[in-house]
């Protein structure tokens, strides 16, 4: 059997089967959460291991005769879907676990709807990487796109999550036209939906550019690029937070998938000015991101906006990607390249992880506001040492896997000489340090995330007895919080792993630069131009921190007890008398110096107490200005166009049958003319 | 030849050069300085470099009348006109310039944006110059841009007018690198020309101040009414 | 990986470890005279490290165990850091794993846990501190990381050792843009080592506080720790500035009578380094809080501009 058969034999049936099962008996929550989530699990794993060894293997095909007569479905497994596969199958893994113990503790949807549907949307996915024609590609991107809908709206009873349940769905459906668009173009007069067709679409002339930027529309309104990304920061907070790490941590990288398909397979990627675009639509997306997400003060909105960031950043290395290959610079492309797959990777774990952290404190605290926690370090250590590990790898901190990826970036953003282009030369060290600052700005917004959760008092009574992650959510967390670590510490594995991708892609891999340092160091070029090892910093920390523990409590030891316990006082607080959880830094208070410092990017709306009022309240909000700038003028130009539409509305039927009898008339006389 | 007189020389490329990158460094703490009195310590040092660099191409390259032009550079830009500005400033009694425009990171950014422009300007004029410095015509291109710059964003006039002086810096030095210098006529017309400005420039303060009870030029839009 | 690599590495650690108090001893001396007063004793550093080791740890009640890990953390990350890099030689063992940018996340890894500790009592002061620190970092990192990238479009490299080789070896030649990254280099330093115009290492005055706002609630040994972090941090900054603009001297060969050399030199340059800081510290006033953002930004464009000067006026290896 060949990789391609065990998916299609053994993975997508599983994960159906799983959720008819689950459909088939909807209140038995034991079986549903104890034994059907956990073997979804299983089969995560045995897709990642399948998608691995597809990595290396030749390009499989299969055409299935599904579907309308005559328009069978082409399925294919090359490198690069087997990457996006096994991102899926690794993520998927661990949120199956975390969704088995989640689920069980919440209330609302019937638990085999919830069943059917996350495994519905897993095989939907699936069925995205694999699909090697454009009409099967869209029934399997809108099969994504509405079970990812129900998912989103499992709690429809209420009215915000119904709102942003459809407000999803309008820019998911937005998008998929643009898609179809440019999967019609590139099939031309042809009729011939297969992606072999479409690489057969030619070169040159204006229809490949402007295929490319519809099929950019598309890919980006469901990846969130500038304009478009509304939707994420109203559904995150509203799908429960396994379905949010799903759809951050996996979904928005099919739309990566999908982009890179497109202009690299399909369009071949000649032009500089498509990276360009990129790289500057990428970095608007990811400076934008990161300052909206430092000011948020729901939990889970924070990590969407942070979500947009790291697209931007995916972006902007997909723009270097083919600003270098357009110039014939194989092995830089290779580097950006393989630092934007990294980072794929890299997001899908610590963001999974983060939001899986927030479904845990939701639900010990029923509160999703920064506002009102605080202080679960100590009620929940196990979750908050976890958190502390995804927090400082999408901080980009050495030596987790975001700082790795990140690493690999700015070295490609490095060495760009031999571009001739002369403002591309120098725009590209600016937008170096627009990189930076976003990686900079991450850590703040991160520090923020897990310091107003985690650390300081609980600003409310109820947090103080809020419990502990269960066996499923804990073990969950797990998976990905040793993920983030093994991706930081081995590198060269999987840039190994990499290099067939970007040799499809590209030609060029950067296989040959790594192996020759052991699997330790990390010199994507040579070992003198820049090298880098996580190993070797990560056991330098983990030797050094123990050794100075030591030796201070050996030496220095004062006045220890005989179990080396300290004396446990009030706080000092430069000797104020009365402290109060309330004096700590709220979440809005904690981004004030981003707020003032970028004033002019934010809409802040204030409204403060009178100095008379007996009980004060301050209240203080951020809008996303392109609520004001774009889409409420495209809302009102619809509704002016809808009510010009309405003049040919009138209610009687005979009028419409007049409509409908001239409308025939005429295109029976055209077609006769 | 060229080449045989630098050898009494051998850095000299490398010192204006360096001058280059700090009459660059100058005029951006220019933008970025609230302070007059800083700003006209800056404009002092501008000079300074400016002097530095002629005096090297005429050291460097035997141009005689290029060190006319130092000694001129050195009385009018070193000496003279700090010390005007300085009066000026103490008998006005202004000492500081809080508000820009717009806030200084962001007048930064847009410099940077301006060098970028301006280097990719000034490419095919310093392919054309066959003098060593050429490579140094995109820097004073830039020189003179964020000094434009500065009198844009700037709400005082006395700032202005050393955004204006500090202009023909870069104007001088960009003609030093291209061609080693304007004819001896054309550079004593402009610094007489300086000089008178700043005569007229002073008068003028004293007048708006006395118009307007202050030197913020945003009190001149009114008088465009009447 | 050669044994004296590792030794000279070792050693390298050792001494920074050794001398960093000292360089913040002779800075408060250097300032005690510059402003007239008393001057402390060189060893002063030295006595409060040796008095806080001794005295017992006082627990706020609800410290949690971040707080109790992060002295430990940040010292190590210090440590590591002034082990990074070159200072007397650049043939370190430790050179391969780390080059400048993973340094910049190193320094940035120990703001991180310093800020969670000073958010973690939950104190008003301490997440005062951890916010405006936070706020110093994020434009702090990018400008020092655009300051190495200039050093590094030099050299065609990111490794400090080669960086630092590079510079070292030139005749004399003159690179404008290490002039700007000079300048910016300077102000991102007196920013990250919480110096006078940003922030005051001698301040108790609560409103105006920002490194000293965090560890409020540290005693005993974990204030020893931090304290000595800090001192390592100064060291290492100093050691960076002279590795980067004033490289003469650093030892390339590994030999110990150039690493000793090395060292000689060394002390001179910090010891004027010192005097310099001191001078600076008594001459400028301390900013409001929210004009470091734009003492900052300045800096980051300064090491912007430095690039992009690099790119165009010095074409060319």
């Amino acid at each position: 059997m060949s990789i391609l058969d065990w998916i299609l034999i053994v993975i997508i049936p599983g994960w159906l089967l799983i959720g008819i099962i689950g459909i088939v008996f909807p209140y038995r929550p034991h079986l549903i959460y104890g034994l059907l989530f956990p073997s979804g699990a299983v089969l995560g794993v045995l897709l990642a291991v399948c998608a691995l060894s597809g990595i290396v293997a030749a390009p499989q095909t299969r055409v299935l005769s599904l579907g309308l007569p005559d328009l069978p479905f082409h399925l294919r497994l090359d490198t690069l879907s087997s990457f996006f596969l096994f991102l899926l199958g690794a993520a998927s893994t661990g949120i199956s676990i975390y969704a088995g113990g989640y689920f069980r503790r919440g209330k609302g949807a019937i638990p085999g709807l919830l069943c059917l549907l996350y495994h519905v949307f897993l095989v939907s996915m699936v069925c995205v990487m694999l699909t090697d024609d454009g009409y099967a590609f869209m029934i399997a991107w809108e099969t994504m796109a509405l079970s990812s809908f129900f998912l989103v709206t499992s709690d429809h009873r209420i009215a915000e999550i119904r709102r942003a349940g459809y407000l999803y769905l309008l820019i998911a459906h937005i998008g998929a036209v643009g898609i179809l668009l440019s999967f019609g173009l590139m099939a031309g007069n042809a009729g011939d939906y297969t992606f072999d067709a479409m690489r057969r679409f030619p070169e040159d002339g204006i229809w490949p550019a402007v295929a490319f930027l519809l099929a950019l529309f598309g890919f980006g309104a469901k990846a969130g690029i500038l304009p478009l990304h509304v939707w994420l920061p109203e559904a995150h907070p509203a799908a429960p937070s396994p379905v949010s790490a799903i759809m951050s941590g996996v979904m928005l990288k099919t739309a990566i998938y999908g982009l890179l398909r497109v202009s690299f397979d399909l369009l071949h990627a000649k032009y500089w000015w498509w990276g360009l675009l990129l790289l500057l639509i990428g970095l608007a997306t990811a400076v934008f991101g990161v300052i909206f997400s430092a000011v948020q003060t729901d939990m889970k909105r924070l990590l969407a906006y942070s979500s947009i960031e790291n697209i931007g950043i995916i972006l902007t290395g997909i723009g270097l990607t083919l600003i270098f290959k357009s110039f014939a610079l194989p092995h830089l492309a290779a580097l950006a390249l393989t630092a934007t797959l990294y980072h794929c990777l890299n997001h899908a774990y610590f963001k999974s992880l983060l939001f899986l952290c927030t479904g845990t404190v939701l639900h010990a605290t029923g509160e999703r506001n920064l506002g009102r926690l605080g202080g679960l370090m100590r009620s929940m250590p196990r979750v908050a040492w976890l958190a502390l590990v995804g927090m400082l790898a999408a901080a980009g901190l050495p030596p987790l896997n975001g700082f790795v990826s990140e690493w690999l970036m700015l070295q490609s953003f490095l060495f760009t000489s031999g571009l001739p282009q002369g403002y591309l030369h120098m725009l590209l060290p600016v937008s170096a340090a627009a990189f930076a600052l976003v990686a900079a700005l991450s850590g703040f917004a991160m520090v923020k995330f897990f310091g107003i959760i985690f650390l300081g008092q609980p600003r409310e009574e109820n947090l103080l007895h809020a419990h502990d992650a269960g066996r499923h959510e804990l073990l969950g967390l797990l998976w990905f919080a040793v993920g983030c670590v093994l991706l930081g510490l081995f590198p060269n594995l999987v840039i190994a792993m990499l290099d067939p991708v970007t040799r499809l892609l590209l030609g060029s891999g950067l296989r040959e630069a790594v192996a020759a340092n052991g699997w330790w160091l990390l010199a994507p070029i040579s070992q003198d131009r820049a090298s880098y090892s996580a190993a070797t910093f990560f056991v330098s920390l983990a030797l050094f921190i123990p050794f100075v523990f030591v030796v201070v409590r050996r030496f220095f030891h004062g006045n220890l007890d005989l179990y080396g316990n300290v004396k446990r006082v009030p706080a000092w607080d430069c000797g104020f008398p009365s402290q109060t959880a309330r004096m700590q830094d709220t979440a809005e208070g904690f981004s004030q110096p981003i707020r003032r410092v970028f004033s002019s990017f934010l809409r802040h709306t204030r409204q403060h107490p009178s100095p008379f009022d007996t009980n004060p309240v301050y209240r203080g909000s951020v809008e996303d200005p392109f609520w004001k700038w774009l889409y409420q003028p495209i809302v009102r130009l619809v509704e002016y166009g809808t009510n010009i539409v309405a003049f040919l509305q009138h209610g009687r039927i005979a009028i419409y049958l007049l409509y409908s009898f001239i409308t025939l008339l005429a295109l029976l006389m055209l077609t006769n003319g | 030849m060229i080449r045989s007189i630098l050898g009494v020389l051998p850095e000299a490329g490398q010192i204006i050069n360096l001058c280059a990158a700090i009459m660059l460094l100058l005029g951006f703490s220019m933008l970025a300085q609230r302070r007059i009195l800083t700003l006209i310590n800056l404009f002092l040092l501008q000079g300074i470099v400016l002097f530095v660099s002629i005096l090297t191409v005429a050291l460097s390259t035997g141009q005689n009348h290029l060190l006319w032009s130092a000694i001129i550079t050195l009385a009018l830009k070193v000496v003279a006109l700090p010390w005007i500005l300085h009066r000026l400033i103490r008998r006005l009694s202004v000492k500081w310039d809080v508000e820009t425009l717009l806030n200084i990171p962001a007048t930064m950014l847009v410099g940077i944006m301006l060098v970028i422009v301006a280097f990719n300007v000034a490419t095919p004029i310093s392919e054309l110059s066959g003098t060593v410095l050429r490579s140094t015509i995109g820097i004073a291109l830039a020189c003179v841009l964020l000094s434009f710059l500065m009198m844009i964003t700037r709400s005082k006039a006395v700032p202005q007018v050393i955004a204006f002086l500090a202009m023909e810096n870069g104007l001088f030095f960009a003609a030093t690198s291209a061609t080693y210098g304007m004819p001896m006529v054309v550079e004593l017309g402009i610094a007489l020309d300086v000089m008178i400005g700043m005569v007229i420039f002073g008068v003028f303060f004293f007048q708006i101040r006395q118009q307007f009870d202050s030197l913020d030029i945003r009190q001149m839009e009114r008088a465009r009414e009447e | 990986m050669t044994f004296t690599a590792l030794f000279t590495q070792l050693f390298a650690l050792f001494l920074a470890a050794l001398l960093a108090p000292a360089l913040t001893g002779w800075v408060n001396q250097c300032r005690a005279w510059l402003q007239n007063r008393s001057a402390p004793p060189l060893l002063m550093p030295y006595y409060t490290l040796h008095k806080l080791f001794h005295k017992e740890v006082l627990l706020a009640h609800n410290a949690s165990s971040l707080f109790r890990a992060a002295p430990y953390i940040v010292f190590s990350c210090m440590a590591l850091a002034a082990a990074i890099v070159p200072t007397l030689s650049t043939d370190l063992a430790f050179s391969p794993a780390a080059d400048a940018i993973a340094l910049v996340g190193l320094f940035s890894l120990a703001r991180v846990f310093i800020a969670l500790a000073g958010m973690d009592v939950g104190t008003a002061f301490g997440s005062l501190g951890a916010r405006r620190e936070m706020l110093i970092g994020f434009l702090a990192e990018p400008a020092l990381l655009m300051v190495f990238f200039a050093a590094s479009l030099i050299s065609q490299s990111t490794s400090l050792s080669t960086i630092v080789e590079t510079l070292g070896q030139r005749e004399f030649t003159i690179y404008p843009s290490l002039a700007f990254s000079a300048v910016a280099f300077a102000m991102v330093a007196l920013a990250e080592t919480a110096r006078i115009p940003v922030d005051n290492p001698a301040t108790h005055l609560e409103l105006t506080m920002i490194h000293e706002a965090m560890i409020l609630e540290y005693s005993g040994r974990h204030l020893a720790l931090i304290e000595w972090a800090g001192s390592l941090k100064l060291f290492t900054y100093f050691c960076l500035g002279i590795a980067l603009f004033f490289p003469v001297g650093i030892s390339l060969a590994g030999t110990p009578l150039s690493i000793a050399q090395a060292g000689f030199f060394m002390t001179l340059k910090l010891a004027a380094g010192g005097f310099l800081l001191a001078l600076v510290e008594t001459l400028s006033a301390k900013m409001r809080i929210f004009r470091a953002p734009e003492f900052l930004g300045t800096a980051f464009m300064l090491a912007v501009l430095a690039m992009l000067v690099r790119l165009l006026l010095e074409t060319g290896p």
